[in-house]
């Protein structure tokens, strides 16, 4: 019995960090069937207890065993509608490889990049498209298109509702286009999961900006049930002294420039963004990751993370961490930024900071951290990006009647996801805060349940209406 | 989905106009919103103010100045093309006062945003007086729908070609001495609505600027429009584009501004040299 996972072939970091290609090239059908074959098909698997929309692993995992590969695709995507896109950026870590049984002696089955390999197999042979029953009467609008939204429109869609998507940017995906960098997710991935989308007959209008164009009371007129995953998209700022200096970015605004814009490609693409040589970077997250990553394919010197923890709270996903080590970016922990310097043009020069310790445990459970006197220090910098999290937008909230929303304009909800106002449902970031895709997506699955049951309550309502007639 | 010009004109040497159709964004605009637009699969997306609308036809009218490389080539576009994408309407409308005297100070491409705030506030029963400048009187536009809209119009050029020889400024501190005013709204280069913001201020008479920093996404999700008003971070295409003059840090929003200067140059060169390759071979 093998105790290791076969290795993960990966661009060279030498070679990688003057490129935007993926870093991350997938196992071979070799490697796959030789880490399927590792395998135990437990009785009682723990693993699928770890996976948000309950996958059925075990039985992904005999189909690659057994070189089933496409009927293992069909297997993933019975319960995860982005196998592609989860088997990339899926803390599986934390949550259904930490269950595995064969973690106890060695190391757990590889079930992301088994998920992986199986989803591009089938993208590569080309998508089978399911059969959609007739369409109902009923129609839904779904707001914003990443992961949530992208997950209830096509549960939605199979049932036969019509559904319509609404984003507010010129290209469907969300964080995952706009945020999450080519060379993690190579955007051709999310365009071929947006497309299958497309062809289970869900409808995309881009740059519409719901609370604008249309307010959610409006599309309520037009619509049956109303979907909000608008995500949560607001970046939040230190708000220390310097940070509107010419050079300070929200990881947002970089990240979306690098990868919506491709300004990595100025001057063929036209968005421009600051080459700094020497960037720091704010917060532990994928964000912060992906953020200094990025920096350093645009050809920075130096790229260093600051962070007011310890190793233990960074929360990205170790493998990002790991890579980020490879690719040479610093990391300075316990340390927090407290002013960011600039030059006479206003431009960054250097970001001051001051070294942590850790104390007693704040409301979070996790330690506070707090600043130990006489430790200021200057690190210098040409570009500081600010990834310390983000809050949902309050635009929908402020223009919608009798939508309720708790701080930061979180937008509550039911186990079902069922918000404050009738017909209204509501899942992912802008429910939960930032958290992940899966997570989102998870939502996405019970909102769609939730909408299908609300549609057909609307279609008892009628029936007896009619009755009463 | 595309966003069809349906009609094009040069209003000024390097000042165009463009008729759009965007059924959907004219019939929610109000005066003194935006939009975004961007060109084509490589464009970048740079807000423009609407300057017009006209709901019932579905049509948006935007005014540019050739500055960088977008609007060089927004400017090349002839009526029938199309951009790949525009959004709206974004920011927030202009508010409306009641029973009250406003002044508009409108230079250069700002005029056209001062006609239909203009309009609306005199729909409203407002007196309006306006003040319009430009270098020169080749460069001045939209002096008859600014006049149409106003019960008293004013004129400045730079140069001394046409009405007052000077600046904006100097008109509008004669109609502060001499009569009562509840609001001046000012739209312009922000030099020009920094300079009406220290004339305003001694007088106490409340003052709006439209902001018009780097923008991305327009609706709150990057912070690049970040700019500072009475101490606050504020962005601008949300919490603005107008804002209380006398609160805003002018001198940030301007050295902002030149974030890309360097990039800016770079791309307009590469765009100019395709364009005479594109004429000469
Ligand atoms: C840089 C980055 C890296 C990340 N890395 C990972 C990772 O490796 N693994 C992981 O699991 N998670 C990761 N995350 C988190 C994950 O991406 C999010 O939790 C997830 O995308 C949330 O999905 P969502 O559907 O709720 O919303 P989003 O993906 O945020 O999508 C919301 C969409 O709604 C649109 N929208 C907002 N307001 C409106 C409106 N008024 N009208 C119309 N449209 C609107 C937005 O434009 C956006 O497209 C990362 C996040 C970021 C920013
Ligand atoms: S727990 Fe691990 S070994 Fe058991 S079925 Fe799941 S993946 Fe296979
Ligand atoms: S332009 Fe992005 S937040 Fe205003």
């Amino acid at each position: 019995m093998l105790v290791k996972r076969p290795e993960m072939p990966e661009q060279d970091p030498e070679k990688r960090i003057h490129n935007f290609d993926e870093v991350a090239l997938g196992y071979t059908e070799e490697q796959a069937t030789i880490e399927a074959n590792r395998c135990l098909q437990c009785k009682k698997p723990q693993c699928i207890k770890g996976c948000p929309v309950e996958i059925e692993i075990p039985a992904f995992i005999k189909n690659i065993a057994e070189r089933n590969f496409e009927a293992s695709a069909s297997e993933l995507k019975r319960a995860n509608t982005l196998p592609a896109i989860c088997g990339r950026v899926c803390p599986q870590e934390t949550q259904c490889e930490i269950e595995c049984t064969l973690g106890k002696k060695g190391e757990p089955i590889a079930i992301g990049r088994l998920e992986r390999f199986a989803a591009d197999y089938e993208l590569e042979k080309g998508v089978q498209i399911p059969e959609i029953p007739e369409s109902t009467v009923y129609r839904v609008a779904v707001v914003g298109s990443g992961p949530a939204s992208l997950t209830v429109a096509a549960d939605l869609a199979r049932i036969g509702h019509s559904v319509t998507i609404l984003e507010a940017l010129h290209e469907a995906g969300g964080v995952l286009i706009y945020g999450i960098p080519e060379f993690r997710l190579p955007k051709e991935i999310v365009r071929a999961e947006v497309d299958f989308i497309k062809k289970l007959g869900v409808e995309i209008k881009l740059n519409f900006v719901v609370g604008k164009l249309r307010s959610v009371d409006e599309l309520l007129t037009e619509y049956d049930a109303v979907f909000l995953g608008s995500g949560a998209g607001l970046p939040s700022f230190l708000g220390i002294e310097g940070e509107n200096l010419n050079g300070v970015y929200s990881a947002n605004e970089f990240l979306t420039r690098v990868n919506l814009m491709k300004a990595y490609q100025f001057p063929d693409y036209d968005t421009p963004i600051k080459k700094g040589k020497h960037v720091v970077v704010v917060g532990a997250g994928n964000v912060a990751m992906d953020a200094a990553r990025c920096a350093l394919r645009l050809g920075a010197e130096n790229v260093t993370i600051v962070y007011r923890r310890g190793e233990e709270e960074m929360t990205a996903r170790i493998e990002e961490i790991q890579h980020a080590k490879d690719e040479g970016v610093h990391f300075k922990l316990l340390t927090n930024p407290t002013i960011i310097h600039g030059d006479e043009n206003n431009w960054v020069k250097t970001v001051k900071c001051i070294k942590m310790r850790l104390g007693e445990p704040d409301e979070s459970g996790r330690a506070r951290p707090e600043p130990i006197p006489g430790t200021e220090h200057e690190i210098p910098a040409d570009v500081a990006v600010i990834a310390i999290g983000t809050t949902p937008n309050p635009l929908i909230p402020s223009t919608t009647s009798d939508l309720q929303t708790i701080k930061r304009n979180i937008i509550p909800t039911d186990a079902e996801c069922r918000t404050s106002k009738k017909g209204v449902f509501a899942g992912g970031d802008v429910v939960t805060g930032s958290a992940t895709v899966i997570s989102a997506m998870g939502a996405g699955k019970i909102a769609a349940r939730a909408i299908d049951q609300y549609l057909q309550s609307l279609r008892f309502a009628e029936t007896t209406s009619t009755l009463d007639c | 989905m595309t966003y069809t010009i349906l009609e094009r004109e040069e209003l000024a040497p390097e000042i165009y106009l463009l008729k759009l159709h965007a059924p959907e964004v004219a019939s929610k605009s109000k005066p003194g919103q935006f939009i975004i637009i961007r060109i084509d699969e490589n464009g970048e997306r740079i807000p423009l103010t609407i300057a017009d609308y006209n709901r019932d036809a579905g049509i948006i009218t935007v005014v540019f100045m050739e500055i960088g490389k977008t609007t060089k080539q927004l400017a090349v576009l002839k009526s029938g093309d199309s951009l790949s994408d525009l959004v709206g309407p974004l920011g927030n409308p202009a508010h409306v006062p009641k029973n009250s005297v406003v002044v508009f100070v409108g230079g250069g491409v700002g005029i056209t945003t001062v006609f239909p705030e203009a309009r609306e506030f005199k729909k409203a029963g407002n007196t309006i007086i306006s003040i319009i400048g430009a270098r020169s009187e080749n460069l001045l536009i939209w002096e008859d729908l600014v006049h149409s809209v106003s019960d008293k119009l004013y004129i400045t050029t730079d140069d001394g070609t046409k009405g007052h020889h000077g600046f904006v400024t100097d008109v509008l501190t004669n109609i502060l001495k001499e009569q009562g005013v509840d609001l001046v709204v000012a739209i312009g280069p922000v030099v020009m609505m920094r300079a009406v913001a220290d004339v305003t201020k001694p007088f106490g008479v409340k003052t709006i600027v439209s902001l018009n920093p780097v923008m991305v996404d327009g609706t709150g999700m990057c912070g690049s429009c970040r700019v500072v008003v009475g101490g606050e971070t504020r962005f601008t295409c949300v919490d603005g584009p107008e804002f209380d003059a006398h609160q805003v840090d002018f001198t940030l929003l301007m050295k902002r501004l030149t974030t890309y200067r360097d990039e800016e140059a770079v791309s307009l060169g590469k765009f100019m040299h395709e364009q005479d390759c594109d004429e000469k071979c």
